[in-house]
């Protein structure tokens, strides 16, 4: 058993598909009821039925959460590069190519000073639908500047996660960023700053294992995946059924490991609220 | 050494070995049985029905017939000494250009030394400390003070187990929380007490279960990652083995790391990598993605994430792990001395910095 599957890094399909189709109307995965797609999406992409929280990108969670015209892009000039020359079924050049087409953006991160209801702040966002979101040179290199403008500027850090964990193209140099982000993290605790980490569907592997659960604060979305090896990787290991709602939100939080699962109708005055409490 | 595990590319070392160990068997014999037949070695040295040559490479594991062993002591030692060399030019020619997949094999290997094995080896005194006072003593995670040539150091290592028991104990060398737990608190007793930290890294991971994510696995990564790195005390760690991703990474945030020359340091597996990207891990993927991860010593070097390769004996570590202990000791030690002439308050800037410098990326001006 000790060399079979990927311990950090691991494949998340959502049992419940959150892509959203096209379409005027759509089928929610959670409730299955018939839901006019306008009326979810100005509902924060909530379900308005049973308050089933789609996956979103990284410019919505920034709408949503920052006082509108509030938010300065930073670090946007990074890109990725290809260190390793990494090569699947297909080669991580085009992959990138391919994600940067797609959605536009260099990589999987966005990243800025903001307000948050008139209080200053750092935000920064994973983005799921760029390659998982996963954590390469460019997302450890904005996650680290983000945490260590906040530590200059005395102001706090959001940072906001969803992703599958480390990424496999970029090898060694992924799980440095790990080392990276998490010692900036040091810095920012002995200046006495305030890190919020906000955890969404899916957070897991090399990026819950480490800024994402170093946050003094640690919300997190209701029936978010959270982990560090998959449940499937799991499954394989221990070869046993899984405990009802494992690895999710509320499970996390009667197991001690977060502070709060919050809904996303709730999460900008909950983020306003904690802030008041840091001094920060 | 009968029990010897034989990897597949190795298979013509292996039975070369066997054969040396046979014919120094015969060796003895002839030497310390005073047969009157020994003293009757007329006809020898034309008699070489034995070759040096036997082993083919594909040769199966047949030992040399009875009838085909040299008569003489000189005939047997002078035998011993072409398959030594024979060996050595076939350990060094496999071991010249070892591929990424055949080094995860060999770091894997079921007789390479393992953490307590270098302890035992390095301290005649070693005090284990155990427990992280919180839930429990992970056997996978080794801590303790001792002494690595005349420096006082706290080791911690991560540790696979050698009977069937011990690594079911030790889960195969996969930590727990407990472990990484177990780990930082007690390097933060070698902080207050000033003491350097040594590592030993070897694991295929941190351990994907039920209990290690309830009691908060990446948590405990999480925390050695940023505790490590303020720490005011020395920390040199080295990949032993196995450096499977975080797992590795938890005990490795140090002032100097190093590799040793047949081990690997990676993200995911190469069987994990495989089953993801490849969608399927089979002897093929694994090899292609062993390559694509530059997981080996040499690469983790180029790409800034070692400091130094550490040289293991021909044929790897497991052929003589005395040999290892002694290089490593060295390396250790001369980091450790290095390490002593900072100041002890500089080390954790020194560290961010080195850390902060990690990653690949360019970078534009935005309009
Ligand atoms: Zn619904």
């Amino acid at each position: 058993m000790t060399q079979t599957a990927a311990k950090t890094w691991t494949e998340i399909k959502s049992p419940r598909k959150s892509v959203i189709p096209e379409g005027l109307w759509l089928r929610c995965p959670a409730c299955a009821q018939m839901i006019y797609r306008k009326q979810m999406e100005s509902n924060l992409h909530v379900c308005p039925e049973c308050t089933h929280h789609y996956r979103i990108g990284a410019s919505e969670r920034v709408r949503q959460l920052v006082d509108p015209g509030s938010f300065e892009r930073q670090f946007a000039g990074l890109w990725p590069t290809d260190p390793l020359a990494f090569r699947d079924l297909k080669s991580y050049k085009d992959r990138l190519s391919a994600e940067q087409k797609k959605s536009g953006q260099s990589d999987a991160v966005l990243a800025g000073s903001c307000f948050i209801k008139g209080r200053p702040a750092m935000l920064c966002v994973l983005d799921l639908s760029f390659m998982m979101g996963s954590m390469g040179s460019v997302v450890g290199e904005v996650v680290t500047r983000s945490i260590e403008a906040a530590t200059e500027r005395r102001v706090p850090v959001i940072v906001v996660s969803g992703s599958g964990g480390a990424r496999m193209q970029e090898s060694g140099l992924s799980l440095m960023q790990m080392a990276k982000t998490s010692a900036a993290l040091a810095r920012l605790d002995a200046a006495g700053g305030l890190f919020i980490s906000v955890l969404t569907d899916p957070t897991t592997g090399g990026v819950t294992a480490s800024f994402a659960m170093l946050g003094d604060v640690i919300l997190a979305e209701p029936k978010a995946l959270i982990g560090f090896a998959g449940p499937r990787v799991i499954q394989q290991t221990i070869r046993q059924e899984l405990p009802d709602g494992f690895q999710r939100s509320e499970y996390l939080l009667k197991g001690g490991m977060i502070d709060r699962v919050v809904q996303r109708s709730e999460l900008r005055s909950e983020i306003a609220r904690i802030i008041d409490y840091s001094g920060t | 050494m009968s029990a010897f595990y034989q990897l597949e590319f190795e298979r013509p070392v292996v039975t070369i070995e066997r054969r040396i160990e046979q014919l120094e068997r015969h060796l003895r014999q002839l030497t310390t049985v005073p047969a009157p037949a020994a003293d009757a070695p007329a006809g020898s040295a034309d008699a070489p029905v034995f070759t040096a040559d036997l082993p083919a490479a594909n040769g199966d594991m047949a030992v040399i017939d009875a009838d085909d062993l040299p008569p003489t002591a000189e005939a047997t030692k002078s035998l011993i000494d072409r398959l030594a060399a024979q060996r050595q030019a076939l350990l060094t020619d496999l071991y010249r250009d070892l591929s990424p997949w055949n080094t995860v094999r060999v770091a894997r290997h079921p007789n390479r030394p393992q953490s307590r094995d270098y302890i035992e080896m390095f301290c005649k005194d070693f005090c284990e400390l155990h427990g992280d006072r919180r839930f429990g003593d992970d056997p996978a995670m080794v801590t303790g003070f001792g002494r690595i040539g005349s420096i006082k150091c706290l080791i911690v290592g991560h540790h696979k187990g050698r009977t069937t028991k011990e690594k079911i104990a030790c889960h195969f060398g996969c930590a727990h929380p407990e472990g990484y737990r177990k780990a930082l608190a007690k390097m933060k007793l070698a902080e207050k007490f000033g003491l350097p930290i040594v590592t030993l890294v070897d694991t295929p991971g941190a351990y994907p279960g039920v209990g290690a994510e309830e009691r908060g696995q990446a948590e405990a990564i999480a925390v050695n990652l940023r505790e490590m790195s303020r720490l005011k005390t020395p920390i040199v760690s080295i990949i032993i083995g196995e450096g499977g991703s975080g797992g590795a990474l938890g005990i490795a945030v140090a002032d100097r790391v190093g590799m040793l020359s047949n081990s690997w340091y990676s993200v995911i597996s190469p069987e994990g990598c495989a089953a993801i990207l490849w969608k399927q891990a089979n002897e093929q993927t694994n090899t292609a993605a062993a390559d694509s991860l530059k997981l080996t010593a040499r690469d983790n070097l180029d790409l800034g994430i070692v400091d130094s390769v550490i040289p293991e004996p021909l044929g790897g570590a497991h052929r003589d792990p005395k040999a290892m202990a002694r290089t490593l000791e060295r390396w250790i030690t001369d980091q450790l001395q290095e390490l002593r002439t900072h100041r002890r308050e500089l080390l954790p800037q020194r560290r961010y910095e080195r850390f902060r410098a990690l990653g690949a990326y360019v970078e534009a001006a935005v309009a």
